[in-house]
């Protein structure tokens, strides 16, 4: 699974049937320690319901085809968690509640 | 697999992937001697803990459709574990790790 942040959503209307109602959100892949996005961009379905700002992992390849939402959907990639806080080397370098308050 | 440093650890309560108990942990893909990337940019990989790795060791992680190859993430949303704690490594005769 890779760290992102989301940037933004992709809407697109003309599409493949079995995609009807499930929604693509924009990422960009982060520095863990700084987390300054790499100008690296990929769409993923949601599995959990993220918003923009959020850091968030998604799963790719087959894997992600495998939670309720994509099960048999074309996904290459999804978002399977909204991230709280992580830590490097025990120092906290993300917390969601900090940038919240 | 991959050789790799676990760098950290992630909390998260929203996550679809149905699996409890298990933690996520911040791995760095890393060289044989355990060193990781110089390039100053850090690619870290979101791996599951299958074995209660801690930060700074090196471990296995087995990545791709590979990943669900196990009793905890069959048939779950996973693209790569940690499946082993690294107890040395080596290289052309030489122990490196």
């Amino acid at each position: 699974m890779i760290l992102a942040r989301v940037v933004g959503s992709v809407v697109s209307t003309i599409k493949e049937v079995r995609l009807e109602g499930i929604k693509f959100l924009l990422l960009e892949k982060i520095d863990i320690n700084t987390l300054k996005g790499k100008k690296d961009y990929i769409v993923a379905m949601d599995a959990v319901g993220a918003g923009e700002g959020e850091i968030v992992f998604f799963v790719g390849g087959s894997s992600s085809r495998q939670t309720e939402i994509t099960n048999g959907k074309p996904s290459d990639a999804t978002i399977i968690a909204i991230v709280d806080s992580f830590d490097i080397k025990g120092k906290t370098v993300y917390s969601k509640s900090r940038i919240e308050m | 697999m991959i050789l790799a440093r676990v760098a950290g650890s992630i909390v998260a309560t929203i996550r679809s992937d149905g699996i409890e108990g298990s933690r996520y942990l911040i791995v760095e893909p890393c060289g044989s001697s355990g060193k990781t990337g110089s390039s100053g940019i850090a690619a870290g990989i979101a791996a599951l803990d299958l074995i209660g790795a801690a930060p700074g060791e090196l471990v296995l992680v087995s990545q791709g459709s590979s990943a669900r190859q196990t009793e905890v993430s069959k048939d779950k949303p996973i693209d790569a574990v940690i499946i082993g704690i690294v107890d040395s490594v080596e290289e052309n005769g030489k122990v490196v790790f």
